[in-house]
């Protein structure tokens, strides 16, 4: 039989730790929707997404009964709009966002991913009709999610593309002012953006993925905290053994219900994305985390290193727990989604710049991040330019989610609800650097890019 | 198939007639039974083979944690697989 401690264990992970599932993602591809009719396009979209996912919510439900572990979301990802778009006129692409924001209604998921665009080398027209209404889409749907890849390793860094985002994001802002500029939370800018990424808003279909694939995400910051905790006074080659072993621990569990979900929709297993991500519930924070490690708060000298030390242990740990690992795949750092980064911003140990050189070591970027609205567009497209250096340097995925709330400056709070949580409005280096961004034009891909 | 129980609560009489009656009704075979009361606290964890239940799984994971929560009871019902595949490699 089994292990009475062992069973134990897993119950109070879910119960008392938060472990859950946090995502099961259906990836759609929509090539075969491509149409030169918008209505007919949006019609086949329509019809592909319902048809496919439709037993995506029952199922998800039935695993969680099944097995006794929440599964938090439900999601789908499609191919890059831009590309299934084709040349179609921006209004077409509105139209575009919203079937897809019908068709994830209809089928009771809380986020579509994938009105997106690939732009690291140059826009297409495509790209640019999309970009175009990105404000307008996300301010006049609930469920449908963006990104766009601004660059990478191999392509360099399209400062054109920056340039026109920091303007989308003011402007979703804008559009969204009632409430808390909350388009710009569905809208992400990426450099080395995964084709097979789980999570929102960045998540979408890869052009190299298969016609449908199901990826799942997992969760667990409360479980890994507890077990630091348990470890008590030891060095940090124990506790990165500790958390090696839970993340392993973790990822069985997100591996299971991953080969369970395929097998019951009869679908391929994607991959697992082995990742740490908060939710704005108590004990269930990444910083928490790093202040059990000893930080008297994160955002504290030594917190970049003590974040390596996680990511680089959730990793570890992770790789032997599935078959099949991609997406994200390290520890995340959203602000307004985590209890700890939130408090440590309120109390002044957390800045912009810390939060910028801990992405350097560990997954995804700048996310979640509130500043003052009236931030100029030029700040913004800075904020996204150094971000977007670190990922392409590096080799890695770094994205920014900024959201330059109207209305508000710092020491204002905006609530998003539900699992977006609370921002406290950040201060921002105000020194301008507009002449760098107007130049346009690329950074040249860094010499790491030269493999072959 | 096999099943994993666990039911935590205040002790009282009755608890396990409670739990093993369900199954009975619902062709579940108990399988092997471990329990401790400790100061008044009861835990019961309980292997159950439900490859001929009567009902669908789901429905009987329902009934048994509807019938905890008359009597003050926590009780779970979760595929052993779960804990097979985190804790065995």
């Amino acid at each position: 039989m089994l292990n009475t401690s062992d069973i134990l264990e897993t119950i109070n992970m879910i119960r008392q730790e938060n472990l859950d599932i946090r995502t099961i993602t259906m990836g759609i591809s929509l090539f075969d929707c491509v149409s030169e009719d918008t209505d007919r396009l949006c019609q086949k979209i329509y019809d592909k997404i319902t048809r496919t996912a439709r037993r995506l919510v029952p199922v998800g439900e039935e695993i969680e009964k099944q097995y006794g572990i929440p599964i938090v979301n439900k999601r789908v990802s499609v191919s890059p709009i831009s590309l299934v778009g084709g040349s179609i006129s921006p209004e077409g692409y509105l139209k575009v966002a919203h079937t897809l924001d019908r068709a994830a209604g209809a089928i009771g998921i809380n986020f579509i991913g994938g009105f997106s665009a690939l732009v690291h080398k140059g826009f297409t027209t495509g790209a640019e009709n999309l970009i175009s209404v990105i404000p307008e889409a996300l301010a006049g749907t609930k469920l449908v999610c963006s990104s766009v890849n601004v660059a990478t390793t191999k392509a360099g860094i399209n400062m054109d593309a920056i340039a026109r985002m920091g303007q989308t994001i003011k402007r979703a802002a804008y559009l969204s002012r009632g409430h808390g500029s909350i388009a710009c939370a569905k809208l992400v800018v990426f450099a080395n953006i995964p084709e097979d990424n789980p999570f929102m808003a960045g998540a979408f279909h890869g052009i190299g993925e298969p016609e449908v694939a199901i990826n799942v995400g997992v969760s667990g910051p409360g479980v890994i905290a507890s077990a630091v905790r348990r470890a008590g006074d030891c060095d940090l080659s124990r506790i990165a053994e500790v958390i090696k072993k839970t993340a392993f621990k973790i990822t069985r569990v997100g591996q299971l219900v991953a080969a369970e979900a395929a097998s019951r929709l009869g679908v391929p297993f994607g991959i697992v994305d082995l990742s740490l991500a908060p939710t704005p519930a108590v004990g269930d924070s990444v910083a928490h985390i790093l202040e059990e490690i000893g930080l008297e708060s994160c955002g504290a000298h030594g917190t970049t290193a003590t974040l390596a030390m996680l990511n680089d242990a959730v990793k570890k740990g992770g790789v032997m727990a599935s078959s099949q690992v991609g997406g994200l795949s390290g520890a995340f750092i959203p602000v307004s989604e985590d209890a700890g980064m939130i408090a440590a911003v309120e109390r002044g140990a957390l800045t912009l710049d810390k939060l910028e050189a801990m992405t350097a070591v560990c997954s995804v970027g700048l996310d979640m991040i509130a500043i003052p609205g009236d931030t100029d567009p030029a700040v913004i497209c800075g904020i996204i330019a150094d971000e977007i250096s670190i990922g392409v340097v590096n080799r890695k995925t770094t994205a920014v989610r900024v959201i330059p709330v109207y209305g508000k400056d710092v020491g204002d709070v905006v609530s998003f609800g539900g699992l977006l949580g609370n921002a406290p409005v950040m201060p921002v280096n105000k020194w301008s650097p507009a002449r760098f961004i107007s130049r346009g034009g690329r950074i040249p891909a860094p010499i790491q890019s030269l493999k072959n | 198939m096999k099943a994993v129980i666990t039911v935590t609560g205040r002790d009282s009489v009755g608890i396990i007639s409670l739990v093993s009656t369900e199954c009975a009704a619902s062709n579940a075979n108990i399988l092997e039974i471990s329990q401790t009361v400790l100061s008044e606290y009861f835990a019961m964890i309980m292997l159950v083979d439900v490859e001929n239940l009567k009902i669908p799984f789901i429905e009987f994971a329902d009934r048994l944690t509807e019938l905890g929560r008359a009597r003050n009871l926590d009780i779970h019902v979760m595929h052993e697989d779960i804990f097979n595949s985190m804790h065995r490699i």
